[in-house]
C-alpha cells in the first residue's frame, strides 16, 4: 500500500514537473520544475532499492547539474518570458504533439503484457547479501573497469572543451605601419651578395 | 516492491515522450537542453527498472554511466550556449542557421 503511495506521488511530481520544463514560458521557472522531477525519479530510484544512485541523481542532477542552468541563465540574462504564442514553423507544433503521442501509444501498445523477457542475471545479481553500494562498486571496478576509465577521459575531456570554448580569444595585437623590415632580410640580401 | 515494473516503465515512457515533445516545440536553446536532460533520466529510470525486474546489477552500472555522460553533456553544451549567446544575445533555435544549404 505505501508502495503504490510512495509511487503516485513521486509519478505525479515527475510528470508535472515534465510538463512544467515543457510549458513554463520563463526558463528558471523551466529549471524549477526539471529539479522536481529529478526528485520524483530520485524517490523511484530508493523505491526500487537503487540507494547509491538516488544519492547521485540528487547530488549531480539536482545539485550541479541544474545548477549550472541556473547559472548560464542569470550569466546570458535571458531570464525574460518567452511567447509562446508565435509558432516559427506553420503546423510544426501540432506535428510534435502527434508524433510524442504516437510514439508513446506505440511503446505502451507494443509493450502490453509482455514487458520483460530474459534470464535473471548469476553473475552479478542485486538480491542477497551486501548493500547495494558494495555490489554496484564490485562490478563497476571488475567488470566495467575498462568503460570506467573511459569515462574519467572523458570528463577531462568535456573541462578542457568547456574552457576552450568559452575562454575569450586573446586580442591580436596590432601591428604598426612604420616598423622597419625585420633583420632577417638584410641577412639574406648579404649573403648573396657575397 | 509491490508495484509491478510496467507501472515504472510507462511513468518513463511517458516523462520520455513529453520531454521529446518539448525538444520538438520549443525554440529556447536552454529549454531544449532541459528537455534532453528529462529524456536522460526517463531512459534512467527505465534502467534501474529493468536492473530490478531481471535482479541485474548491470543496469544500475548504466546509469551510473549516463549521469557521466549527461554530466559531460551539460557542460561542452552550456559552454557552446555560452559561446553562441556571446555573439548574438538572444538567439533562439532558428536564428542558429548559418550552416542551412
Amino acid at each position: 500500500m505505501i508502495d503504490w503511495l510512495v509511487f503516485a506521488v513521486a509519478g505525479a511530481a515527475m510528470l508535472a514537473g515534465a510538463l512544467g520544463v515543457v510549458f513554463s514560458t520563463n526558463p528558471v521557472h523551466a529549471a524549477l520544475m526539471l529539479v522536481m522531477t529529478l526528485f520524483g525519479v530520485a524517490v523511484l530510484f530508493v523505491a526500487q532499492a537503487a540507494h547509491f544512485l538516488a544519492a547521485v541523481q540528487v547530488i549531480v542532477y539536482a545539485g550541479a547539474i541544474v545548477v549550472l542552468f541556473l547559472f548560464v541563465i542569470m550569466l546570458l540574462g535571458i531570464d525574460k518570458a518567452e511567447n509562446l504564442r508565435t509558432e516559427p514553423l506553420r503546423g510544426q507544433r501540432p506535428l510534435a504533439f502527434l508524433a510524442g503521442l504516437g510514439v508513446l501509444t506505440a511503446v505502451l501498445f507494443l509493450a502490453r503484457g509482455a514487458w520483460v523477457t530474459g534470464a535473471s542475471s548469476r553473475v552479478a545479481p542485486i538480491s542477497g547479501p551486501g548493500s547495494n553500494v558494495q555490489k554496484l562498486a564490485s562490478v563497476l571496478f571488475s567488470r566495467y573497469l575498462l568503460a570506467f576509465e573511459v569515462t574519467s577521459v572523458l570528463l577531462v575531456i568535456a573541462v578542457v572543451g568547456a574552457v576552450v570554448l568559452t575562454g575569450r580569444e586573446p586580442e591580436v595585437p596590432v601591428v604598426p605601419d612604420d616598423v622597419p623590415v625585420s633583420a632577417g632580410d638584410d641577412t639574406i640580401a648579404s649573403e648573396v651578395d657575397q | 516492491m509491490s508495484v509491478p515494473g510496467a507501472w515504472y516503465l510507462a511513468l518513463a515512457a511517458a516523462v520520455f515522450s513529453i520531454g521529446a515533445i518539448g525538444l520538438l516545440v520549443r525554440r529556447n536553446v536552454l529549454v531544449m537542453f532541459m528537455c534532453i536532460e528529462l529524456m536522460l533520466n526517463a531512459v534512467n529510470l527505465t534502467f534501474v527498472t529493468y536492473a530490478r525486474l531481471l535482479d541485474d546489477i548491470g543496469g544500475q552500472a548504466l546509469v551510473f554511466f549516463v549521469l557521466v555522460v549527461a554530466a559531460a553533456e551539460v557542460v561542452v553544451g552550456l559552454g557552446i550556449i555560452v559561446a553562441i549567446f556571446r555573439r548574438r544575445a538572444g538567439a533562439t533555435a532558428d536564428d542558429i542557421s548559418l550552416l542551412k544549404g
